[in-house]
């Protein structure tokens, strides 16, 4: 897909997941709009999968570890064509719903893992890029963590693990929105300079702007290239929470609360 | 009884036996191949074994992420540290997954010894149990182990399979046919049912004997799934002696004297008054496994006094 296009498919992302969320009355917006534009790059100009035949041998691995990006992800399947959007829309987070609060795998076809308790996925997608290495099979996997989630200890057992086995068939993007549940990242507990850290820990190490598609696609693409059996690959994707939708933006006050029906009129607005 | 087999030793053997047939079999540790005896596998078949370091946390997870991939995961580490440190790892990771892992726990309970306290795990039968969707093994003896581990391979799901240094007589023959969530009757008697748990069993087969010069007779139920329950074993035994001793090396607080002990406030209509041999709501220490037995009221000559006790309350 052209990058045009990738652009226009990241807008009804958005306008999808806003949607869900407001009907929801229950979700998490401001996480979601900053990684919707590598979740569309990823799907509609990076990696192999099938919609059709979603356990599909050859398909790349997706492992969402901020798995409260749901609505993200959710909204990015349906337009792959996984499931239909409007079941996503009206059922997302309510009683008997395959479409739960954070991602689930048993019950949504497309979903790899299930997450949603921080810091174990890129753990997880260790476990799946060292069982492809052991079997010779050269699907990629890779690993969406937020910036926040790294405040958990659990991430750097395995960002040493990675180094250590030489999972280089693993990309790993940091979507690095600086915003955390109760504020920014600096005030509550700072991460320093990730890109020192990455690279101290022997990882191939990058930063992008996470919301330029033509970068996002042209890093993913040579990352996609790289040597499987070199570095671990890190993507540190600076974005913006609430990306899209001016009031939304750059601001914890979005990280779990849903916007009213006027609220969500008035970001279709910016949207549409 | 004369050779006696811990049951970590048999999980060692039977592991690197089983990674013959089955390709799928991987296995990772936390550092401590040596002590719980993955290091034999490890050594046959290097590809496939991982040591993660000390970091059980990742350990779990990255079980997770093999067996997502389809592999059958082994994750092994002492007890404390894999049902402890790495309780939410199992929990989200493997267990709200239903991803195939066995995480096949050493040196748990107080037997593990001189390593004390810290490193004793008295907990991790309730911890363990309380996940949805996870099996929760307890071998009496080697060839238990082993046959528990053959009915693992064939088993699709999470599992807690809990091991222990101690070396244990064999009770069980060698070619025995372990059935995930069946209990086994090792003693036919009708005063008292005696409900063991791993170590506890051998003991408890030491009692019947002692029982015996007593007159009483004694019924044994090697309890070695604690999950899924076998409650049809337990009711038809408890059914014909009306009294119940459940012995068991874990604290008694949550153990499984309590999951009998709901068993029979539900679903048994006669009186039937139970006792318990259990750690007393306590931390271990260090000391040799038999003298921890002792101090800790887990010997054969507690299980007597406690079948006493509970049959002089009997009606």
């Amino acid at each position: 897909m052209q990058n045009k296009e990738i652009a226009e498919m990241a807008r009804q992302i958005r306008i999808d997941a806003l949607t869900a969320i407001t009907k929801a009355k229950s979700g998490h917006p401001g996480g979601s709009l900053s990684v919707i534009d590598i979740l569309a790059v990823l799907y509609f100009g990076i990696i192999k999968h099938n919609p059709k035949n979603p356990k599909d041998s050859e398909r790349d691995i997706v492992v969402l570890s901020k798995g409260h990006a749901s609505p993200a992800m959710y909204a990015t399947l349906a337009n792959a064509g996984y499931f239909e959007r409007q079941d996503f829309i009206e059922n997302f987070r309510k009683i008997h719903s395959k479409f739960q609060g954070h991602v689930d795998h048993l019950k949504v076809a497309g979903i790899e893992v299930s997450t949603g308790s921080l810091g174990q996925g890129l753990s997880m997608a260790n476990g799946i890029a060292l069982a492809y290495k052991l079997d010779k099979k050269t699907n990629r996997v890779f690993a969406i963590l937020s910036d926040g989630e790294l405040q958990e200890g659990q991430n750097w057992e395995a960002i040493i693990a990675a180094a250590h086995y030489n999972l280089g068939n693993l990309i790993v993007i940091i979507d690095a929105n600086k915003i955390q549940l109760s504020g920014r990242i600096e005030n509550i507990m700072s991460l320093g300079d990730l890109e020192t850290k990455f690279k101290a820990f022997s990882w191939d190490t990058q930063i992008i702007d996470g919301h330029d598609i033509s970068q996002i696609k042209t890093t993913l693409e040579k990352a996609y290239t790289r040597d499987i059996n070199g570095k671990p690959k890190v993507i540190i994707a600076n974005t913006i929470k609430g990306k899209g939708v001016s009031f939304m933006e750059d601001t914890e006050k979005w990280h779990g609360s849903a916007p009213s029906q006027e609220d969500l009129q008035k970001a279709l607005l910016e949207l549409k | 009884m004369s050779e006696k087999i811990a049951t970590r030793q048999a999980y060692s053997e039977e592991l690197a036996e089983l990674g013959e047939k089955h390709p799928k079999i991987v296995v990772l540790d936390a550092d401590l191949s040596s002590s719980t005896g993955t290091a034999k596998f490890a050594k046959k078949f290097p590809e496939r074994f991982f040591d993660m370091g000390i970091a059980e946390q990742n350990m779990i997870s990255t079980a997770a992420g093999l067996a997502c991939a389809g592999k059958t995961v082994f994750a092994s580490s002492f007890a404390m540290f894999a049902s402890g440190r790495a309780w939410e790892q199992i929990r989200n990771s493997v267990a709200h997954n239903d991803f195939n892992v066995k995480i096949a726990a050493t040196h748990a309970g107080i037997t593990l010894g001189q390593d004390g306290a810290s490193h004793q795990a008295i907990e991790d039968i309730a911890i363990m149990s309380v996940i949805p969707k996870m099996t929760v093994l307890v071998p009496a003896d080697a060839n238990e182990t082993k046959a528990m581990l053959r009915a693992l391979v064939k088993h699709k799901g999470p599992c807690y399979l809990r091991l222990g240094r101690h070396p244990l007589p064999i009770i069980f023959d060698k070619d025995f046919v372990f059935e995930i969530g069946k209990a086994q009757v090792l003693k036919q008697g009708t005063d008292i049912t005696i409900i063991s748990i791993g170590v506890m069993t051998s003991i408890a087969l030491e009692a019947v004997e002692m029982l015996k010069a007593k007159n009483i007779s004694a019924e044994v139920i090697n309890l070695s799934t604690i999950k899924p329950l076998d409650k049809e074993t337990i009711i038809n035994s408890l059914k014909k002696t009306k009294a119940v001793v459940v012995a068991e090396e874990h604290n008694e607080v949550c153990g499984v004297n309590q999951i009998i002990g709901a068993l029979i406030s539900k679903e048994v209509d006669f009186f039937c008054p139970m006792e318990t041999v259990a750690i007393k709501d306590r931390f271990g220490q260090s000391g040799t496994p038999d003298e921890l037995l002792e101090e800790y009221g887990l010997t054969a000559k507690d299980i007597c006094e406690q079948v006493e006790k509970a049959l002089s309350r009997k009606k």
